[in-house]
């Protein structure tokens, strides 16, 4: 569904992705983990096209992305839950979820997706008319991703979805993940919690320092020696 | 500036003072000594502003200021017969006193960037309002002269500082000009300049380096309150006739606003520069036009300060410095090292 | 104390009302663009001032009826609005936000001296009179009357605007995270874009009200230009219903002290009021931000 050929990226002088090759198919789980700093938060942002190309190419159900700028990405159904949840928050969480989907594609399901989402996260459905920017943490966080869900994308982009937040809610945030799996979406989730992450996704790729440095289904990561010693602390 | 060139620089600055000091001498008609004795006043003017714009306190209110140091003076020997040697001290004070007034709270409050410039803006309004609610003692919308002491026959009156003849003007306000530019230097040389630079950057961190922000911020407002107010009062002085539209109210605070931009808001100089763009485009455009396209001179200010801004945000005077000092400087320490 | 049934008393403080709703209604355009979006345009009375120009010209020199000349001036201030942007603003939109103030300082002063070269610095009238209604011993003039209706009106179709559509609720989210807004599809450049026609289209209407009530000349943007800024302001930036109360508040100031005193001493009350409001509670009546 997704490809990514040899992508290079950055900011101004300072380049963050250095020929970057990954593929997601249709209904995987796909992991990118690595430490801090390794350009994870680029590669999503590269191919939301917030940030330039500067060489490769990126493919989206064999469209190119090249010429597609950053508004119309979700218009191919690739949405991007960013870093940090990104909430508007003196909107309303229902009127987060209609920006969700402010895409016209999407306003004549507006309803139905809304509903879907609130059967996803009850809590949303009782907070509904809260300002978004009042909620907790794990609260913002499930809204983040229902806004996301809002446009009825084919790829869904997640970036650092447990960042900052308890162990509890963590947990719940990755029962989330699984559970829109299981309803079918296509998922690429940048995390730096391995541990949790490598339980949830099909296969994953390590990025360090902006290159691939090895790629394979999640269960042979996670028993990975250099992986666990460097990253997991075993 | 290394060693080699400042001897130079201060070559050039000394010719120009000569020039300066000997312009009247020069022969010219009275009109022209006029347009010079206003473009050296207001330069004292926008130069009292720029000291606090330059720091990012943009005040759309210095009308306010003018105002009292105007109408002060000329209501105190009016009414009161008080001579402006008193006059103008008191209306200083009370101009400085109101700057204290409007920007310890704004201050302390932490209100900055468009809300400074509306409460500035309130202000000045305020003024222009009063002076012309108050029509019985100052003459409304009129205007007011202040009452007269001299003629042809007796020129000057030290009593009640009216001068009859421009070339003394002249020197008076050279001097006046000159004061401004010390304070200015002074103000670019002291501690207080390091403080301002450093709140405009990042107001916390400067508070945590132990800058009392507040007292630095109010110590710069006060400064250009009572320059602007010693301004308004000696162009009372000058012009013999002041009204409210001039001295006070958001036309003038924009007006001072315009020429320091255009003049460069950073530099020594830039504000007097200003004065000269905008006093000869208004004079030229008059002269060129007269009375035909009335306004034009207005819609050629306005269109210079839009491109300025989005093309020459540091001015006339600080464009030339920049490509100046870009071709005669060279890098000690290259990049890398 | 018989001032409660003095009609003048009564007359006066029912003019402030009227009065109020044309404030309020000035303020709307300049709410949507300094409140909501956080776009400064000093130039906003200018333009309405423009506004008023063209109403005058296409319905006393060209014959237009008055409500064709309306929706001209109505869309010219749009475009004006539009063209602002674009040009003016959009080059400086990432610097610092005092160049936004000076810019359209600039544009000030070019379309106030437009307008004197175009067209003089005589007063001009419509000429157009509703006549008045009477109350007991007060007179209205219908023409305030219409001017207010037509405030309330807008505020209200505002506010349904900003809560209910997609439009509006992006209006909305992109002062709040400018940044976020392409993911979701929208192109903040059109936004900016949208919301400065519309601004200006608000303002267009403030021009249509504006020419029933008073003369035209090309500085009157200087009288109530920093009152409107100051309603926007008073009432929180970006909150129509604060603009509002603001806009009656100050109306009432101005109303009052000119029934008391002379109208000069009204609005100094009201602006000294602005100062110290904005000491005690800088970000408005019913302001939220910080």
């Amino acid at each position: 569904m997704l490809t990514l050929e040899n992508v290079s990226a950055g900011y101004g002088t300072f380049q963050a992705l250095f020929g970057v090759s990954l593929d997601v198919r249709a209904g995987e789980a796909v992991a990118v983990i690595g430490p801090n700093g390794a350009g994870k938060t680029s590669l999503l942002r590269v191919i939301s096209k917030v940030i330039a190309l500067n060489g490769g190419h990126i493919a989206m159900e064999g469209r190119s992305l090249d010429s597609v700028p950053a508004h119309k990405v979700i218009e191919l159904g690739i949405a991007h839950v960013p870093e940090h949840r990104r909430l508007f928050p003196r909107l309303t969480v229902e009127e987060n979820l209609r920006m969700g989907g402010f895409v016209n594609a999407a306003r004549s399901q507006f309803q139905e997706r809304l509903d879907f989402v609130y059967t996803l996260f009850p809590r949303m459905k009782e907070r509904r008319h809260q300002l978004a920017g009042t909620m907790s943490g794990g609260e913002q966080q499930m809204c983040a991703i229902g806004r996301g869900l809002m446009s009825g994308p084919k790829l869904l982009l997640l970036d650092e979805p447990s960042a900052g937040l308890a162990p509890v809610i963590v947990q719940q945030v990755f029962d989330l993940v699984r559970r829109i799996r299981e309803e079918g979406y296509t998922v690429l989730i940048v995390e730096q919690n391995i541990q949790q992450v490598l339980k949830v996704v099909d296969r994953a790729y390590l990025l360090e320092v902006g290159r691939i440095k090895m790629s394979g289904p999640a269960r042979d990561l996670l028993e990975n020696e250099d992986v666990r010693r460097a990253y997991i602390g075993l | 500036m290394d060693s080699s060139t400042s001897g130079g620089a201060t070559m050039l600055k000394g010719a120009g003072l000569l020039a300066v000091l000997a312009f009247p001498l020069l022969g010219f008609s009275d009109y022209v000594l006029h347009i010079a004795i206003s473009i050296l006043l207001w330069g004292f003017v926008y130069t009292s502003w720029s000291i606090m714009g330059r720091f990012g306190l943009v005040s759309l209110g210095h009308g306010a200021f003018l105002g009292v140091g105007a109408y002060g003076t000329a209501m105190l020997w009016n009414h009161f017969g008080l001579t402006p040697w008193v006059g103008i001290p008191i209306s200083i004070a009370i101009s400085a006193l109101i700057g204290l007034l409007i920007g310890l709270p704004c201050f302390r409050f932490r209100i900055t960037g468009h809300y400074f410039a509306l409460v500035t803006l309130a202000l000045t309004e305020v003024a222009r309002l009063l002076i012309v609610a108050l029509r019985d003692q100052t003459g409304g919308s009129l205007g007011v002269t202040p009452v007269g002491m001299v003629s042809p026959e007796n020129p000057v009156s030290l009593y009640a500082l009216q001068f009859a003849s421009k070339t003394v003007w002249f020197y008076i306000i050279v001097a006046v000009w000159l004061g401004g530019l010390l304070i200015w230097r002074a103000v670019d040389r002291s501690m207080l300049r390091y403080a301002m630079e450093a709140i405009s950057q990042e107001e916390d961190a400067a508070a945590s380096l132990g800058v009392s922000v507040t007292r630095t911020k109010l110590t710069v407002t006060v400064i250009s309150a009572a320059m602007t107010a010693f301004g308004g009062a000696v162009y009372g002085q000058y012009q013999q006739y002041i009204n409210p539209e001039t001295v006070s109210g958001i036309a003038i605070s924009l007006q001072i606003v315009f020429a320091v931009i255009a003049g460069g808001m950073f530099v020594q100089l830039g504000p007097t520069v200003g004065a000269v763009i905008t006093l000869l485009l208004g004079e030229g455009l008059r002269l060129g036009f007269g009375h035909q396209f009335h306004g034009l001179d207005v819609m050629v200010y306005g269109l210079m300060l839009v491109l300025f801004i989005i093309y020459m945000p540091r001015g006339v005077l600080g464009k030339a410095i920049e490509v100046v000092t870009a071709r005669t400087t060279r890098p000690s320490v290259q990049p890398g090292e | 104390m018989d001032f409660i049934t003095d009609p003048f008393l009564w007359e006066t403080v029912i003019q402030g009302l009227l009065f109020g709703g044309v404030l309020a209604l000035l303020s709307l355009g300049l709410n949507l663009i300094f409140g909501v979006i956080d776009v400064v345009w000093i130039c906003y009375a200018e333009l309405i001032m423009l506004g008023m120009y063209t109403i005058y010209f296409l319905f006393v020199d060209f014959g237009v009826p008055l409500p064709f000349a309306f929706v001209a001036g109505i869309l010219l201030v749009a475009l004006l609005g539009a063209i602002l942007h674009q040009l003016v603003i959009r080059p400086i939109l990432h610097t610092e936000p005092i160049n936004q103030l000076l810019v359209t300082g600039g544009v000030l002063f070019f379309l106030q001296g437009l307008a004197t070269m175009m067209f003089s610095v005589e007063f001009r009238n419509l000429g157009v009179s509703f006549g008045s209604v009477e109350a007991g011993e007060m007179f209205f003039p219908v023409s305030r009357i219409i001017a207010f209706t037509v405030s309330l009106v807008a505020v209200g179709a505002l506010w349904l605007f900003l809560k209910k559509t997609y439009l509006g609720t992006a209006i909305r989210a992109i002062s709040q995270d400018r940044d976020v807004m392409p993911l979701m599809g929208v192109s903040p450049r059109r936004i900016y874009l949208v919301t400065s026609a519309l601004g200006g289209g608000l303002a267009g209407l403030g021009a249509c009200l504006l020419v029933l009530l008073y003369d035209i000349h090309p500085a009157i943007g200087l009288t109530f230009g920093p009152i409107t800024f100051m309603v926007c302001v008073l009432g929180g930036l970006g909150n129509m219903i604060g603009g509002f109360i603001a806009a009656f508040i100050f109306a009432e100031f101005i109303a009052l002290g000119g029934f008391y005193a002379e109208v000069e001493w009204g609005y100094v009350l009201a602006f000294v009021f602005f100062i110290v409001m904005m000491f005690i509670r800088p970000q408005g009546i019913l302001g939220s931000r910080s």
